[in-house]
């Protein structure tokens, strides 16, 4: 038996999904700035995969743009609005608990001379208010906060991050990294203060290399890569009308019936996080109730390395994530789980089991099972 | 301008009466690694000199990082070749030879001539004098210092005429084949890829072994191991890569055995087995990267005790180098960049946190007692894991 349980990492790319790409790839393949009736035929795409996500955002077609990915949609929000504000403030304010792309970003324009606040995490990884309030000044231009933790599932307060930032700064942006969310949750950014929205194609089973990032009409934001000035100069580049198109097919069936599909997954997500309390010598990360992501968990094996078990699952089939990788080599903490205070014994032995819609109860108790099978003969063989 | 190579191989000349066995092996490896290259090439063998000629276009960079990697090869020198019509004509190729490569920058000179061709009607200290005579009078920035010239540009008077200056180092030793072959143990180390190129360059083929232990060991470290074996089979030629299972012995000694012996015995066993397959594949000794007092295990007792299990030579060409020159040499051969990828080992789960380092070979030859029972059988298992990654055919 196999159980795929690192949907956080990627996920299937559905049929109707890979279909479309492939129509578009061999059959309406024109490019979009071609004069000729191709292009005719391929901007219709791009403005149909817009229209669906306007619609679902309750935003503006003129507020969506496309990218290659989760990681260009966080580096364009980030650097294109610090660049075109910068007369505003040099101030940014993020959390301690993003994903490289948020961060590393981040980092970046620190050298560029930016200043950065980086808002502490409680210990079930969820931002604190407090802190933000704090650290919100005139000079702030932009505050970034992701939607769902990818690492453990805490999902941020961003109505409450939006409500403050309108009353104690109105001026300030506010960018939302939705990519572990977009397609679990209905986000509405108009009503929750959100000015700009980072999606991926491949984790709402679409396909790779291709990213959506709402854009607020009102806001003053650079473009990073230049070029041809499509999709209005701000994201130059032939468009992947293939990757777009599949992308949207793909959301469209994700938002399809979605609250009885997230209330699934939660019940999946309660079986497997009581199975995994029944194991002895085991933590869990964060929250597990329905303030958490419906897909995510993140549980620490006391006394057994991450990599260890990863690698002892996947002979059985079973496919998840290390919590934080470390080697011999190369240490990497994983800043979530640091930042949330993990006891220090737990953080090399961490794992993510991340599920999607169509994780099936099998898959659960069949993982589960293994689990309880692999502990105590690995646990035997602990260094000593 | 160059259209081929004068390759200038060194200790083969002395091998006597098996001078051709070195000389055909030469040429075949030059073959081989050519084959890859872009272009048609010649190989030409005349008196002690192996020609390498181009036929029509070919890329001069990619050719001569390849010759680069034959074993044998002490220099390359990239030359100009032209038929024998006599000193004038010579000379007129000489002045445009110096034109092409030099121009006319100021620089000290000689020129070396080698008449082996002793029908040309000129002697070679006469040749020598009038061509030096003759770029003296064409670039007056250049002069003549025969004892410390910057260039020496070499005429050699065979049945047709060769003009050189440029000498690129080869990484000289033996050529591969003429040295049989012999074991590697390879792991995605840095020390093990260097130890095996340093052997090979004796002339040695390499075969190689690899122990994983999954699932404390990850299917990257072993595509690192293969994408290492990849890069020294480039000097060595093709490697086959024997991948043994290696996880239940290692958890058969840690139930069994002392943990701070472990190392030491699970190296004797990793030695056992290399043995063995060495014996079953015509290997004649085996290599390893082992460095004295590196780590625990390769203390000179250590060493000792591990190598108190082999009946074989074991090669190990690192054993008196620091690390920093092991580092150098990966570096030149490509290796490091790889070697230090962070899928390193989980073994380190394996390894006791205050390991001996002064075992006594009596002590750990009692300790192996502990596991009679079963590994025999343990062994039989592993062997009959054995997986073959043939690379660089």
């Amino acid at each position: 038996m196999e159980a795929y349980l690192d949907n956080s990492a990627t996920t299937r790319c559905m049929e109707c999904a890979a279909e479309t790409v492939l129509r578009l790839l061999r059959e309406d393949f024109g490019n979009p700035s071609s004069m000729h009736a191709k292009g005719v035929e391929a901007e219709r795409y791009v403005r149909e995969a817009k229209a669906f996500f306007a619609s679902n955002l309750k935003a503006d077609e003129k507020e969506i743009y496309f990218t290659s990915g989760g990681t260009e949609s966080n580096n364009l929000a980030l650097i294109g609005t610090a660049m075109a504000n910068r007369r505003a403030g040099n101030h940014l304010i993020t959390t301690e608990v993003e994903h490289a792309s948020v961060r590393n970003t981040m980092k970046y324009l620190e050298e560029q001379g930016f200043r950065v606040t980086y808002l502490p995490v409680d210990e079930d990884g969820i931002v604190s208010v407090e802190a933000l309030r704090e650290a919100l000044r005139p000079e702030t231009i932009l505050v970034s906060v992701m939607y769902v933790n990818n690492e453990v599932g805490a999902v941020q307060p961003i109505d409450e991050i939006g409500r403050i930032i309108r009353k104690t700064n109105p001026g300030t942006l506010f960018h939302v990294d939705a990519i572990q969310a977009y397609g679990k949750y209905r986000i509405l950014p108009k009503r929750e203060g959100i000015d700009l929205l980072s999606v991926s194609g491949h984790k709402l089973h679409g396909p790779k290399g291709v990213g959506m990032l709402y854009v607020d009409r009102r806001v003053k934001i650079r473009p990073i890569l230049f070029g041809g000035d499509q999709q209005k100069g701000l994201r130059s580049g032939t468009e992947n009308v293939p990757g777009y198109a599949g992308m949207a097919a793909a959301a469209r069936v994700c938002y399809e019936d979605l609250d009885r599909k997230v209330e699934r997954l939660y019940a999946l997500k309660e079986r497997f996080v009581e199975g995994v309390r029944a194991l002895p010598d085991v933590r869990i990360n964060g929250r597990t109730g329905r303030d958490s992501a419906p897909h995510i968990v993140s549980v620490s094996f006391a006394g057994v390395r991450s990599e260890v078990l990863l690698h002892a699952l996947e002979e059985k089939g079973i496919y998840v994530s290390a919590g934080s990788a470390c080697s011999s080599n190369k240490p990497a903490v994983s800043r979530t789980l640091s930042g949330m205070q993990l006891p220090k014994e737990y953080l090399g032995s961490t794992l993510r089991f991340s599920f999607s819609f169509d994780t099936t109860e099998e898959e659960i108790d069949y993982c589960l099972q293994e689990l309880a099978g692999l502990l105590p003969v690995l646990r035997r063989f602990v260094r000593r | 301008m160059f259209q081929a190579f004068l390759i200038k191989y060194g200790e083969i000349g002395v091998k006597g009466k098996n001078r051709y066995v070195f000389e055909n092996a030469l040429i075949s490896r030059i073959k081989e690694v050519l084959a890859d290259a872009e272009g048609m090439f010649r190989i030409i063998r005349e008196q002690g000199r192996i020609y390498v000629e181009a036929e029509g276009a070919f890329d001069y960079d990619e050719t001569v990082a390849a010759l680069k990697r034959v074993f044998g090869v002490v220099s390359i020198c990239p030359v100009v070749l032209l038929e024998d019509q006599g000193f004038e004509a010579l000379s007129e190729a000489v002045l445009s030879y110096v034109k092409e490569v030099y121009g006319d920058r100021s620089m000290t000179f000689k020129v070396l001539t080698r008449r082996v061709n002793k029908e040309f009607p000129m002697e070679s200290m006469e040749v020598s004098a009038e061509l030096g005579g003759r770029i003296l009078d064409h670039f007056p920035n250049m002069s003549v210092d025969v004892h410390h010239p910057e260039v020496i540009l070499h005429i050699e008077l065979r049945h047709n005429i060769g003009i050189y200056s440029e000498v690129i180092p080869g990484p000289g030793g033996m050529p591969l084949g003429t040295n049989g072959r012999s074991m590697l143990l390879l792991s995605g180390g840095i020390d093990s890829p260097v130890a095996g190129y340093m052997v090979a360059k004796r002339g040695v083929y390499i075969d190689a072994v690899y122990f994983h232990a999954p699932p404390y060991t990850s299917e990257r470290a072993k595509q690192k191991v293969v994408d290492l074996a990849k890069l020294v089979s480039r000097y060595t030629g093709p490697i086959r890569l024997h991948v043994i299972n290696f996880t239940d012995i290692q958890m058969y000694i840690y139930e069994k055995c002392p943990h701070d012996e472990l190392t030491i015995i699970m190296r004797r066993y990793m030695m056992r087995i290399a043995q063995k397959l060495a014996e079953d594949t015509g290997c004649l000794a085996l290599v390893t990267g082992e460095s004295i007092g590196q780590v625990a295990s390769q203390t000179v007792q250590s060493l000792a005790a591990t190598n108190d299990v082999c009946a074989m030579p074991v090669f190990r060409p690192l054993i008196a180098f620091d690390k920093e020159d092991i580092v150098t040499i990966a570096k030149k051969i490509d290796t490091y960049e790889t070697s230090i990828l962070p899928y390193e080992d989980c073994c380190t789960t394996f390894v006791a946190k205050h390991p001996v380092t002064k075992p006594k070979v009596e002590a750990i030859r009692r300790s192996e007692l502990l596991l009679e029972e079963k590994i025999g059988e343990m062994m039989e298992q592993a062997f009959a894991t054995e997986e073959i990654v043939e690379i660089g055919k």
